[in-house]
């Protein structure tokens, strides 16, 4: 079998080559495809781990939050807000479970007690205590969640069913929890 | 005697007003028609162009930045690092603006002389794209890059505390460049102006050219030849697009509302703004009824005003004042533009019907995510 004469950049017929010969260029080439697929591999490993949250926020769906005294009547109670994402609303006949997620984009509004409503700082929906929106663009009500007693008399807020007010859904006896 | 401009400055910047200001100047400023032009050159505008213009604008931007800066208040707005580019921007607008602007006119008093556009003194040799253009292109990106880096590293590149869903700051406002974005969200729905909207603007810019086929401007400064495709231009860009910008960086405070720049941001300033979907000032207000069952029913108002707004106008102006301009560029063109063009132009009538009544939605159908 003829031997291949090609070769790189050299006059084949030089006998001092000191010249890249054809196997140290495959080994060469060989080292320099590794380093490369390594680094962009790394690069994009890099990438696709930066579209993963630093900050997990999973807290369980279904959860105790007391038992019917630890609420005043009249008041919004806000200390649910930060580990579960929902508002308490204790009113004269009972108490129901708002979301936190704003109808509009999904912010989070703020309760504002001397206003008496919800406001959301990036666009300026309102929503008043029963959740029904009436300012600012979210399009409708915040969502309510199923609220019941559980056997040692403690409230249970369960967050894997929802009641959205303009389905008409708040009617529903599970959305609320008739207190005295 | 400061107190008073910065009051002064405060009241306009109410968007009620500052907006119906630059929706008067904008006509004033680019005239699109003869009427205008009349008036553009009686109260002077035209100077703008030249070069007591620039020193003009160049001194009151200034002006306005030393205030600010002065100002307990704004500049704690000016000096966030997220709006830094803002301020480059108050620059580099009117810059940029005055630059073509000064330009065009120059040649617009050539052609009007019957000379050639200064731009036919040009050399005629050519240069290829590839490699003389992507050269300095590529040195232009490497530059602009080591500038980005060396910034960065020196304002210690705004980055926040990791994320946290019960902590949103208040306000919570976007990158600059989106905040005319976020403007817009304020007054429709999250479908309409996150991603219709959106969508819009880029197809109806990469339209531009099919639509525009009017050879006179190519290759040359001028604004005479091309004043109204320039006026619609600026207007978009500047009152709906810049300006937008401008609100939501200066003009937006805790609770996203509305605040001068020189204004304390008291997160407690109330506002009353409860807002009514038409149907709920058809039926309740003006027919004293409850709204009926059928969604359908209860919006028809809505319904019959959208698609007159569409269809109304364009077909009596092309009857009537657009005429010409329908016959020439045919129905395709003439529809494209005219859909694109009220597209753009609902966006400041519903910012308007907000502000005065307090309109939220013409069609709202929450039960459906439909609403406009
Ligand atoms: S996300 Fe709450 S108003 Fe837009």
């Amino acid at each position: 079998m003829a031997k291949p004469t090609a070769s790189i950049g050299k006059n084949e017929n030089s006998t001092t080559d000191n010249s890249v010969d054809r196997k140290g260029f495959i080994s060469w080439m060989t080292v320099g495809w590794v380093a490369f697929s390594a680094a962009t591999g790394g690069f994009f490993t890099m990438m696709i781990r930066f579209l993963f949250p630093n900050v997990l926020f999973e807290p369980p769906q279904s959860f105790k939050i007391g038992y019917p005294d630890d609420f005043t009547k009249g008041m919004v109670d806000i200390r649910f807000k930060k580990k579960y994402a929902v508002w308490i609303v204790r009113d004269q006949s009972g108490l129901y479970a708002l979301s936190t997620v704003c109808t509009h984009l999904g912010c989070t509004p703020n309760w504002l007690n001397t206003e008496q409503k919800f406001k959301c700082p990036c666009h300026g929906s309102g929503f008043r205590k029963t959740g029904v929106n009436f300012e600012g663009p979210a399009p409708r009500p915040l969502e309510r969640f199923k609220v019941y007693r559980a056997e040692d008399g403690q409230i249970v807020v369960d967050k894997t069913k929802k009641f959205q007010q303009e389905k008409g859904e708040w009617e529903n006896p599970e959305s609320f929890l008739e207190l005295a | 005697m400061i107190d008073i401009i910065k009051h002064f400055i405060n009241v306009i910047s109410n968007p009620t007003i500052s907006f119906t200001l630059l929706t008067v100047l904008a006509p004033l400023l680019f005239p699109p028609t003869d009427w205008f032009e009349k008036y553009h050159f009686k109260f002077g505008f035209n100077r703008l162009w030249k070069k007591e213009g620039a020193y003009f604008m160049f001194s009151c931007i200034t002006l306005f930045l030393i205030a600010g800066y002065t100002d307990e208040f704004a500049i704690k707005i000016l000096t966030k690092p997220d709006n830094i580019p803002i301020v480059l921007m108050f620059y580099l607008i009117p810059l940029t603006l005055w630059l073509a602007m000064n330009q065009a006119y120059n040649n617009d008093e050539r052609l009007a002389r019957g000379e050639a556009p200064l731009e036919q003194n040009d050399p005629k040799d050519k240069v290829l794209v590839w490699p003389d253009l992507v050269y300095i292109e590529l040195i232009c990106l490497l530059l602009f890059m080591v500038f980005l880096i060396v910034w960065s590293v020196y304002i210690g590149a705004p980055l926040e505390e990791p994320a946290n869903p019960a902590a949103t700051p208040n306000p919570s406002k976007a990158p600059w460049y989106f905040l005319g974005l976020q403007e817009m969200l304020v007054y429709f729905d999250p479908w309409i102006a996150g991603i219709i909207f959106p969508i819009f603007i880029m197809g109806g810019l990469m339209a531009i050219p099919y639509i525009d086929t009017n050879k006179k401007g190519q290759g040359y400064y001028s604004f005479k030849e091309r004043r109204i495709a320039i006026f619609i231009f600026m207007y978009g860009w500047l009152a709906l697009w810049v300006y937008l910008i401008i609100v939501g960086t200066f003009f937006r405070g805790p609770n996203w509302n509305f605040y001068g720049p020189f204004e304390l941001w008291d997160a407690h300033k109330v506002e009353a703004l409860s807002n009514v979907n038409l149907s709920e000032y058809l039926w309740v207000k003006a027919w004293n009824q409850g709204l009926p069952e059928n969604i359908l029913a209860r919006e028809f108002l809505g319904f019959v005003v959208v698609i007159l707004y569409f269809v109304v106008p364009p077909a009596i102006l092309a009857k009537t004042y657009l005429k010409e301009f329908y016959l020439k560029i045919g129905s395709t063109r003439y529809s494209t533009i005219m859909f694109f063009g009220l597209a753009m132009l609902s966006l400041p009538i519903k910012m308007y019907l907000r502000w005065t009544i307090n309109l939220k939605y013409i069609i709202a159908i929450p039960e459906w995510f439909f609403n406009i």
